[in-house]
Order: C-alpha cells, then structure tokens, then sequence
C-alpha cells in the first residue's frame, strides 16, 4: 500500500498559548528582519539585525492569533527556535548552508523528488514502519486492579539497517545527487548513522567518509566492519576525547576544506541551520504514519510519545506531527549514564547550560571554563554532549518534557523488554522503554502511550554480554 | 658569543598599579640577538604602550609596509613559555600577535594547532590563567594583541562581562571564527564599548554581497582567509587570494591580513607581494613552540623564524 503521506513540507507553525512563554531570558538573542519564511537565498545580508533580550520569542515571527495563542516559525528563517539554534559556523560553511537550504526548500515542492523518495522509503527501506501493540508490555503495566494504559511501539527498529536512521540519510543522499556532490562525509557515534550513511552511499554510487572517534571504534567494531563493508572509509578521530562530538568537529572540518565537492550527512537535529529542520523534516514521516496508524487502530490520538534523546533525531521525527496537538504528551528520555550526580552521563536538556556546539546554540554539556565535557553513556547513540536546538526550545517552552535514565536502567529495560515481547531493543531505544517503568503508574486508564522504538539491539549484544549475567 | 641581552621597550604603562620598574628581567635569563628590529620609530622609547590594531595598520601603512601578525596557542607548552613567547615575538618585529584561547572543539582549526589547544587544556590552560597572564605580560608589549577564541566561552561568561575582563588586560582585538555575520552585532557592541576591535573574516566561498557586508563591518581589519579550510600549514597558497585580495579592497579602505596556510618566508613574501596589508602567520608557529624538544628551544626557534618572516616582509 503505497503512502499517501508526502514526504515532507517546508512550512512550519507552532501555536503556543501565551503563558507558556518564557518571560525570562538572560541570554542575548538575535533576531535578522528577513523575508518571510522560508527565506529566499539572495536575501539582503546587509538588513539590520536587532537585538532583544526582553523575549524568547523573536517578535518579528510570529502573529497573534484570536484567541490569544501565537502563532510561531519552527524554525524561523535564520534557523533559530525562540532563541536557540541558528548557523554558528566558520564563514567558509556560511554559503554552502544557504545553498543546501535553497534546495531543500525547492524540493519540498517537487513531486518527482517526493515521489521518488517516498519509492525508495518503501521499497527500499520498507516503510511503512508497524505500529505494534506491545500486548505483555501492556500487561506488565496494568495495576493490581486491571487498570493501565495502553503502550504501542513504533517499529524504526524493522527499517532496512535497523534503526531510524535510515530516513535521513536516504533523503539527503538523494539531496546530495541533486546538488552534484559526489562525495559524501558524516559523523557517527555508536555507527549506526555511519552504517546507514554507507548503506545509502553504495545504492547510490556515491564516496563516502565516516569519521568515527577511536574509542568509539573500538566498543563498535562490528559496525566499524559493516560500514567498511559497505564500501566506506572510516576515518578514526583521536583528537580532544576521540568520541562522537570530536568526530563531529572533524566532519566539520572536512567539510569546511571540501564543500565544494562535499555533502554532509549529520545524523541528527543538531548542527547548523538548515540541518536540524531538514533531518527533522526527513524523519517526520515516522510522526506522520504514527497519526494515521493511531486512527486506524483506536479511532484516535496517542496520549504520550515517548522516544529516547541522544542528539534527538528520532524524537523529533516522532513529536514533530504532534508539537501542535496540545493534549499529546511529548517525552523525551536522555542518559543518565552512572547517575546525574556521578558527573558521568549524557542528561544534556536536565544538567547542561545553554552555549554554542557544532554550529548551534542549545543546551550543552560544559565546565566551568565553557569547555564541551565528554559524556557518559552505555548506549554510544546518547553519548553526545549537546541535543537539537528544537529541543531545548521545548523543553524551555514547557511543550516537551524530558527526563533521564540510568545505564542500569536501560540495561533492565533491554532485558525486560527482550524476555517480554520478544524484541530486543537497542540500549538507546532501552532509555526510552525504561521510563515506563516510572510513567505508567501514573498514566490513567487506557492511555494510549506509543514508544518510538528507535533502533534493535543486535549492535548491543557485546555491550550487553559484559553487563548482564543471564 | 653574542653579549646576550633581553630586549623590550621602555614605557609609560597606563595603570599605575601595574608599576614595573623600568629594566625590568625576567626570572628566565632567555637569550635573545641583540638585534632588535622595531616598526615604529627609530628611538627606543615610547610614551605609550600598544596602540590599538587600525592604528598600527595606519602607522605601518604610512611606512608603506606590511603587517606581520603570528599567531600562537596559549597555554602550549605552558602559559610562561606563552607570556615569552609574546615578548619574542613583541620584540622582532610583530606588528600585531593573536592569542589563541584554547578549546574542546576547535572548528576551524587543523592538527596543529587542535594538538596544541589538546595540550594546553591537559595542562589545565583555563580563561583564568590565561587573563592572569596577560595581565603580567601585556604592559611589557609594544604590540597590540588579538584574542582568538571560539563563541562558547565568550558566552558562558556573558559578552559584556567577557570584554570587560579582556580589557582589563590590554587586549585589543578579537577574532571569533564560529560566529557568522548575522550575529556579530552583538559581539561588536559590547566590543566597541570597552575599546576593543571584532576582527571578522570572509573567506573563498563568501559571495560578493556578503564580502561586503562583512568589510562594512569589520574592525581593526578584515582577516581573509586564503583557502577553502582549517587552519594549517599548505604547500603554496592558491592564486585566489590575489583576485579576492583585489575584490576586497575595492570594497573598502580597510586593511586586510590574509591568513591560514601561511608559513612560509616565500609564501609571505608572495602574498604581500598581491597587496596584502597584514600576513597571519599561525600552526607554523605553533608547531616551533609546541614541538620543541625543551620550552628555551621553542623559543630560539620562534625567534629566528619571525625574524627571518619580517626580513622577507622588508
């Protein structure tokens, strides 16, 4: 059955009622008087830019409403949510972001394109993915009296190369031939977008450079194979902490020298402007297919979302649909790693300060110095020290809620849901299956909760054989 | 044996509580030629200490010459070697230095200087230590200084406060490569109000209308970066530079110093040679310093290289 779910588009409002402003900002923002959304390229650079502490909201991109709610841009046109986002680059990179930009936009209104993404996204990564009613999950849930809610798992974890990554790197491989870039280069943490990166670069023929910090190399190696496999070159990163944001950094790098002949593939919702709307817009389709999938199984809405947040990719590809429904629930789940008072986690929207990473301003991870930490996670996904600009921006707004989760913790609900259902999730989808253990005792009745089940496990089972004794 | 003798300019220092006797040595007896080249004026006192960057680039203009303005770590190896290290430089014949604040991710840096921020920050470099520093070492200089640092530690101290503690230093000028035109405003008000020039940079890939809007925008000079790229030494410099050189300046009045890749006499020489007000010369520094076998060796060799740079340069 082929989707009648178009791929993506590139217009974006959020209404927000008027009390979930934040009224405090300490923090300066700034605020370019552009075109409306989206932006046209040539735009004039040299229109004035104002600055406004009073508000997080910038005032000139939004309208009010009758009933008192305000109509915002996700992002707006220089790529900030309220104030967090935006292009924080070396001027090198400036022009090819204006440029990637025009061409996401055009494309959002080309049908060949869509078409063929969306022929691809079915027939290649095997979308639509399930939604599945977790049946003994549920049962585990119910309370003395019978009572509980319901709890259903959005399969990414069924997608080709097993996880949700997928999405994003078919559609911006397909973006990159667009543009005549041959050669293509991207990050990756536990390798799993390094894996889906390869993957999409051998079916379309293209080079591609995975740079993979060395000690994550090292507790990955069997997806280290399998991109080298694919016909990749993955490049080891020892600098700084030799970890995912160290990769990162040198992706980065690589495409600051090489833009010209260079797409970059960023995994996720973080990086510079237009990356975290675009890898938002290529994920959607998991919100979008969840919607249609609710209504037909329950004739509804789901209640909560829950997903896991490393960077935040999965999550905002499920939440995205959703962020205007004001009754659904969106959670998001970070790395508690040791425990957030062990120093030694990945709890970036609970114990970060907002700064400048990888091109963004977010929450992050920093000391004292203003330095970017080195994380902790046993899931290599969440171990990243900053998390998407969206994010934090709803987290600020009060939208989202996000909570964390200890390694333990991910590593009992790896278990519990492996032994319950017969899946066995991957430790960054364990985050999120973790935290029903603390939600469901609260949630009413029938409350339809849908996990994104971001990724399989089968990439963990060496992590996990050293942590489980079964 | 060459009479060794340490090398400085005498001054009126601005703030009288941070007297230093005129004459004054270092604990390091560092061994420096005697001949000492100076920019300025034959004689060898001054009435003032550094003079802000445009100025010096009014002065060097006048002269007809072109600035050499080296860049190193701080912190590597070690923030003494760093505060003698800018004396080196300060007395043969720098017109301008830039300091580089080391940081965990350094975007647009290469190896070199990437290993030399690494270090640093092993030896626990923080912004702290490096003001401390400055501020011991600045009234001793006749050449104004640029801070290099990426945005995320100006903002975890807040920008206004940032350019205070700067200030307080001496520091002239600023360089931030990670934050883009749109946003310099910002960093540009809070920098004027404490007297400090935002250096802004444009690069290869800027289009014209934008190489426009940063020229208006720019202070103390416009920083060309000479190739698509990270900081790092390069084999030669692309012949770009001189048609972008030629774009810029019809753009404006402004100096313009070209940097990244320089590290060479010749390559110097050439890009002064297209018109080139200022010359960066970076990781070829870093590297002397960072890679020698002993802090005094480093400094030896930091030493002749900038000498033999500005000979190329005359």
């Amino acid at each position: 059955m082929a989707s009648s779910i178009s791929t993506f588009n590139s217009s974006n409002l959020l209404f927000i009622s008027k009390e979930q402003t934040n009224p405090s900002s300490h923090f300066p923002s700034n605020i370019i008087k552009f075109a409306s959304f989206p932006s046209k390229t040539t735009s004039n650079v040299s229109c004035s830019v104002t600055r406004d502490t009073s508000s997080v909201l910038p005032l000139e991109e939004h309208t009010k409403v009758e009933n008192g709610s305000v109509l915002l841009q996700r992002p707006d046109s220089f790529g900030r949510f309220g104030k967090f986002g935006g292009k924080y680059v070396p001027e090198t990179l400036m022009h090819a972001l204006t440029e990637l930009e025009t061409s996401f936009h055009s494309l959002a209104g080309d049908e060949a394109f869509q078409k063929e993404l969306a022929g691809i996204l079915k027939d290649y990564v095997g979308r639509e993915s399930p939604l599945y009613f977790a049946e003994r999950l549920t049962e585990h849930y119910k309370r003395p009296n019978g009572e509980g809610p319901h709890i259903y798992l959005k399969r990414e974890d069924l997608n080709h190369t097993g996880a949700h990554k997928i999405n994003n790197a078919v559609a911006q491989a397909l973006l990159a031939k667009i543009l005549g870039k041959k050669r293509i280069i991207a990050e990756t943490g536990a390798g799993q977008h390094g894996v889906a990166t390869a993957t999409v670069c051998a079916r379309f023929g293209l080079e591609c450079i995975i740079y993979m910090g060395a000690q994550d190399m090292e507790r990955q190696a069997l997806n280290v194979f399998r991109m080298r496999l694919l016909g990749a070159e993955v490049r080891p990163v020892h600098s700084g902490t030799a970890t995912l944001k160290d990769a990162t950094s040198e992706a980065i790098r690589d495409w600051v020298t090489n833009v010209e002949t260079t797409h970059y593939i960023l995994g996720s919702v973080a990086g510079p402007h237009p990356y975290p709307m675009m890898v938002r817009e290529f994920h959607a389709v998991i919100g979008k297919e969840t919607r249609k999938q609710a209504l037909e199984k329950w004739g509804g809405k789901p209640d909560v979302l829950i997903a896991c947040v490393g960077g935040g990719s999965n999550a905002m590809g499920l939440f995205h649909e959703f962020v205007d429904d004001s009754d659904v629930r969106l959670i998001g789940v970070e790395a508690a790693g040791f425990g957030l008072d062990s120093g030694k986690h990945a709890a970036t929207l609970t114990k970060g300060e907002i700064g400048v990473l990888h091109g963004a301003m977010s929450y992050l991870l920093q000391d004292d110095d203003g330095q970017i930490v080195e994380p902790h996670s046993i899931s290599a996904g969440l171990d990243y020290p900053g998390v998407g600009p969206e994010h934090s921006f709803l987290k600020d707004l009060g939208r989202a809620e996000y909570y964390s989760i200890t390694d333990d913790e991910a590593l009992e609900a790896f278990k519990r849901v492996s032994r319950l259902e017969g899946i066995i999730p991957a430790l960054e989808t364990s985050h999120a299956l973790a935290y029903l253990e603390k939600i469901c005792p609260t949630l009413p009745n029938g409350t339809k909760v849908v996990v994104n089940f971001s990724g399989r496990g089968d990439k963990d089972v060496h992590t996990a054989i050293k942590h489980l004794k079964l | 044996m060459a009479i060794a003798l340490k090398s400085f300019c005498f001054l009126h220092l601005k703030k009288p509580e941070t007297d230093f006797p005129v004459g004054f040595s270092s604990k390091k007896a560092t061994i420096i030629s005697v001949k000492r080249y100076t920019s300025m004026s034959a004689s060898a006192i001054r009435t003032s200490g550094a003079v802000s960057i445009s100025e010096t680039f009014k002065k060097l203009k006048k002269q007809g010459k072109v600035a050499l303005i080296p860049y190193i770590t701080a912190g590597d190896p070690d923030l003494s070697t760093t505060a003698e290290a800018l004396k080196v430089l300060d007395s043969c014949g720098s017109d301008i230095i830039e300091l580089g604040v080391p940081y965990s991710d350094p975007l647009a840096d290469g190896p070199v200087i990437q290993a030399a921020s690494t270090r640093s920050l092993a030896r626990g470099t923080n912004f702290d230590s490096i003001i401390s520093m400055l501020k011991g070492v600045v009234p001793e200089l006749c050449t104004p200084i640029a801070l290099f640092t990426y945005y995320n530690p100006i903002l975890k101290r807040g920008t206004e406060k940032f350019m205070s503690i700067v200030r307080d230093t001496g520091v002239h000028g600023l360089v931030v490569p990670d934050v883009p035109l749109e946003e310099t405003e910002i960093l540009r008000t809070e920098a004027k109000k404490k007297g400090i020039e935002l250096v802004l940079l444009t690069t290869p890939t800027t289009p014209e209308y934008r190489m426009k809007a940063i020229v208006d925008g720019a202070e103390g000079f416009v920083y060309l970066v000479s190739s698509l790229g990270v900081t790092g030494t390069r084999a030669s410099i692309s012949g770009r530079v001189q048609a972008l050189l030629q774009e810029i300046k019809e753009s404006t009045t402004k100096p313009v110093a070209v940097g990244f890749g320089i590290s060479t006499a010749e390559q110097v020489k050439q890009v002064a040679g297209w018109g080139a007000d200022g010359v960066i010369v970076g990781s070829a520094m870093v590297k002397l310093l960072g890679e020698a076998k002993t802090p005094e060796e480093g400094l030896k060799e930091l030493e002749n290289f900038t000498l033999s740079l500005r000979s190329a340069l005359d």
